[in-house]
């Protein structure tokens, strides 16, 4: 038998992508993780085009390449930074929907608990990651 | 569940990418500190550095790889947040058939370019 699923129309259109409302930092943290989502995609579509052009000998990148102005080099540097967060907060939700890091399940009696005070420490782990490799990029970009 | 299975390669394809994205950050981006596969010193962008690697056997291979599975882990992402805008389900059939031919003509661009730019590469590093 296949089984209809109902579908709920999001209301609030591209706010329901975007509001935070009340909801904790891991919410700010997944608004973040799509925006960074988007910003590498778009990244890696223009990424294609261009490195493929050195199939015919031409690298834009490079000497007097248009690509080769600081400006770009400070762009690169973002999507590198857009990348550490998305990939260490993308590790962070992949461990917890396979149900590490969020603790054991208990009776839900009043006054309720909330898991997520349970997952916090990853996410500020992860984090320190993101900042740790976020500056590492920006020390590599000013000594290159 | 169809839904299921292609979250569950999304899931799947951010590992992966995890790693192989990573080692390429790595390279190109603080190249100036780990200085690796850029022999020639400079920047890791440099062309004589990227012909290096496009000589490369693996970096050919992990680039077609890669490529491959950062689309589909980009453009099902993509997907997933625009249907989340309650599309009409024609206009959803649309945009996944779109996904996809965009999705296999960027591979099939990269795939080309990549095995190219390994010919042209490789009489320059055999001498």
């Amino acid at each position: 038998m296949v089984e209809q699923l109902r579908r709920y129309d999001n209301r609030i259109g591209i706010w329901g992508w975007l509001g935070g409302g009340h909801w904790g930092v891991e919410r700010y943290a997944y608004i973040l993780h799509r925006l960074t989502g988007l910003a590498i995609l778009f990244y890696l579509l223009m990424h294609i085009c261009v490195t493929s052009l050195r199939a015919k000998g031409i690298y834009l990148w490079t000497g007097n390449g248009f690509f080769h102005q600081p400006i770009f080099k400070f762009g690169e540097y973002l999507v590198f930074a857009a990348f550490a967060f998305h990939a260490f907060n993308g590790l962070r939700l992949v461990l917890v929907e396979l149900g590490f890091a969020v603790g054991k399940p208990f009776e839900p009696v009043y006054p309720y608990k909330t898991s997520l005070n349970v997952q916090r420490p990853l996410l500020i782990a992860m984090m320190i990651l993101t900042g740790i490799f976020v500056a590492l990029g920006g020390f590599s970009a000013l000594t290159e | 569940m169809n839904g299921t299975k292609y979250w569950t390669w999304h899931m799947g394809a951010s590992v992966i990418l995890l790693f192989l994205l990573g080692f390429h950050m790595l390279i190109m981006h603080i190249g100036s500190i780990v200085h690796w596969f850029s022999p020639f010193g400079g920047e890791a962008i440099s062309v004589k550095n990227s012909l290096f690697r496009d000589s490369s056997l693996y970096f050919t291979v992990s680039y077609v790889f890669l490529l491959a599975v950062g689309l589909y882990h980009g453009l099902y992402g993509l997907r997933t947040l625009l249907f989340e805008l309650t599309l009409k389900p024609a206009f959803e059939r649309v945009v996944t058939v779109f996904l996809w031919v965009l999705g296999f003509g960027l591979l099939g661009l990269g795939t080309w370019a990549a095995v190219a730019a390994h010919r042209v590469a490789l009489p320059g590093v055999r001498g």
